[in-house]
């Protein structure tokens, strides 16, 4: 057996690619992943990859901004220290509307920010998990594990088909840790 | 996006032919990617000059205290208040460009989002400087801060506006760094990949490891919309917070309620037409003609004949209550405003805001890039003196005719405020050198459906309306960078 860990078809025109993705699919094979310069709208679909629950998690990181303000400000205002103004209430609501919003916002959009990173593995400082250096630039990539899918002669002819415009065998699976 | 064809009726965002990914990638780094050129050069040295001014002026004031500004016992906020209100409002456009822009699906932001978030962020930073500066003891800056403390753990007085504004601003900038540096890095990323050396690990570091799998773009997009979301109530709540630092208080000509909405769209305004002043430059000396077309500056300078209408609504709306309100306080700040010893400020203001934006209602003004950059600079000028009559007027005339006074500012004043000016270029120009000035990856997401020569494409294959075709070739006339020849064959 070959050395070949993965296969790369690289693209030069995203709808080739997606001619590409739907060939391979066709035939039984599995796609390992595909990286692109730009979003590409619908291939999420056709690769399975889930609905993203980050929405909910910015309603739950907004709610949890909006009750520790609205905890704190109580806490200090009428706990802590309560401030004669007047005679009027401690808990003045209408005044702390536009902090706690200010906190929900906060809160909604660290907790969000966070959640991706965390579940896409972006980090300061992680080494690229590069298999194409063009994938940033003007090719769309097709990886097929060459392990799973082992008739590579068959893929070959199904990318060329597609228009890619190259097709590579690589041994090793990130060619950014060169 | 594939296989849908955008109507022939729009107008293209990109222009130039046989554009390819790989020559976008190429023309957008070519300033990151190479020595930067003379002009570059010129700008950075002055903008070093001017930020070099603010480092002398703020340190002035740090040494010797507020004394050292015009300010005297009537007139408590002059400058410092107008240079910070002035930074906040043009720090509006950038989230605004990214966020509302992306909520209502204006394809053309794609292009100037980018340098006008970057925008915001030093317009926020220029702006917080002035809120610390003016503190007269900035080491306990950290005050504004809900922190238990020494003094049996005293509160902030949540009360209040200026506390609120904190949030609002410390919020702002925070969320904005977020929603300009997630969508950046695709675009280190593409630097790192073709960067070798130390440069590409440093452009390493700061990708954060993008690879552009499908995962990471398709929570890319979400992330982006849920931010877009929230940013776009928060942009407005900013400045609604900023102008209640104003319309809590008892000072007639600042216990108004019409200030929120007239401050939003007076930050609006200020916002797009400092994106006109930087952008029309940048795309000349840049050579991003292609990206940035007649249409983006069209379109900006709409939005600002809309808001500065608004602003100017806003102004009569103002003098209309002064009078009807029966308030002879209120009547007399106006009365003082318009004809007092600070008039020339407030017809200075009238001129640079409502008057002349109103030339944009012309085509030929608002499609000639030398009139648009011109009127964009007196939009700045004419918002600057927005806030100084609001400010400096309504105060220097006390309760008291005793304590009336005149305000001028001394040479600090001017230092800081020039000098921010300074400190805002040196950032930005720092930013060029270092970032791609447009969204690499969201230019090229409209180049199959939105650009001049997918529009070509479709005009030779036919199948389309005449008169459809015929009125967008009229509309490409106004552009600069598209080649009239190319049509008059068709």
């Amino acid at each position: 057996m070959s050395n070949i860990k993965y296969i790369l078809g690289s693209f030069g025109d995203p709808d080739e690619m997606l001619t590409g993705i739907k060939k391979l699919q066709e035939n039984n094979i599995s796609i390992y992943d595909v990286y692109t310069p730009m979003p590409i709208h619908g291939i999420e679909a056709k690769l399975g990859v889930k609905r993203s629950r980050l929405d909910i998690a910015a309603f739950f990181f907004g709610i949890t901004g909006t009750i520790t303000m609205l905890t704190g400000v109580y806490l200090a205002t009428v706990v802590d220290w309560p401030v004669n103004i007047g005679g009027k209430t401690h808990f003045a609501l209408p005044d702390f509307i536009p902090i706690t919003f200010e906190l929900t916002i906060l809160f909604c959009a660290f907790g969000l920010v966070g959640s991706y990173y965390a579940s896409t593995h972006l980090f300061p400082g992680r080494a690229p998990r590069v298999m194409d250096l063009r994938a940033t630039d003007d090719r769309f990539v097709i990886a097929i594990d060459a392990k799973q899918n082992t008739e590579h002669e068959k893929i070959d002819e199904l990318l060329k088909g597609a228009g890619a415009l190259e097709v590579k065998h690589n041994e090793r699976k990130y060619i950014s840790y060169e | 996006m594939a296989g849908h064809n955008e109507s022939i009726l729009r107008e293209p965002l990109i222009t130039g032919k046989d554009i390819t990914y790989a020559q976008i990638t190429e023309e957008i780094l070519s300033p990151v990617e190479n020595k930067p050129n003379k002009a570059w050069w010129i700008g950075f040295i002055l903008a070093l000059c001017g930020a070099t001014l603010w480092v002398v002026s703020v340190g002035y004031t740090f040494w010797f205290g507020i004394g050292s500004w015009g300010l005297n016992k009537t007139v408590g906020w002059a400058w410092d208040i107008t240079g910070f209100v002035w930074w906040v409002g043009i720090g509006h456009a950038g989230t605004l460009i990214s966020a509302v822009l992306l909520l209502f699906r204006q394809n053309w932001r794609n292009s100037i989002n980018r340098s006008a978030e970057a925008m915001t962020i030093f317009a926020v930073i220029c702006a917080a400087t002035y809120v610390v500066s003016h503190m007269g003891r900035p080491w306990l800056a950290y005050w504004v801060l809900p922190l238990p403390n020494q003094f049996g753990s005293l509160w902030v007085n949540f009360n209040s506006p200026l506390v609120w504004d904190m949030f609002a601003i410390s919020t702002y900038f925070s969320v904005s760094l977020l929603f300009w540096y997630t969508g950046l890095l695709p675009d280190i990323a593409t630097i790192r990949d073709r960067a070798t050396g130390v440069r590409k690990k440093i452009y390493t570091i700061f990708s954060f490891g993008w690879t552009g799998s499908v995962k990471t773009w398709q929570r890319f997009e979400a992330v982006s919309l849920i931010l877009a979301g929230i940013s776009t109530p928060l942009v407005l709540s900013v400045h609604t917070i900023v102008s209640m630092d104003f319309a809590t208080s008892v000072i007639p000509g600042w216990h108004t309620t019409i200030f929120p909405p007239y401050f939003v769209a007076g930050a609006i305004f200020s916002g797009f037409a400092m994106v006109l002043t930087l952008l029309l430059v940048v795309r000349k000396v840049l050579g991003l003609e292609n990206y940035i077309t007649m249409f983006h500056i069209e379109s900006m300078n709409k939005i600002i004949i809309l808001t500065g209408s608004i602003v100017g609504v806003a102004y009569l709306t103002e003098l209309f209550i002064a009078w009807y309100s029966g308030s002879q306080y209120e009547l007399y700040a106006f009365q003082n405003r318009i004809a007092g010893p600070f008039a020339w400020s407030y017809w200075l203001m009238m001129t640079c805001n409502v008057i002349s934006p109103q030339l944009l209602w012309f085509k030929k003004i608002r499609t000639n890039i030398a009139a648009t950059w011109v009127l964009s600079i007196v939009v700045n000028i004419g918002m600057w003196f927005e806030r100084f009559v609001i400010i400096v007027t309504s105060l220097h005339r006390d309760y008291l005719p005793s304590s009336w006074t005149m305000f001028s500012p001394t040479w600090v004043d001017v230092g800081v405020f020039v000098g921010s000016i300074g400190v805002f270029f040196t950032l930005f120009l720092l930013f060029l050198r270092v970032l791609p000035s447009i969204a690499i990856a969201e230019v090229k997401m409209i180049l199959k459906s939105s650009s001049e020569q997918s529009k070509m494409k479709l005009i030779k294959e036919g199948n389309l309306d005449k008169e459809q075709v015929q009125e967008y070739i009229e509309s490409l006339e106004k552009f600069d960078s598209v080649k009239q020849e190319e049509y008059a064959k068709i």
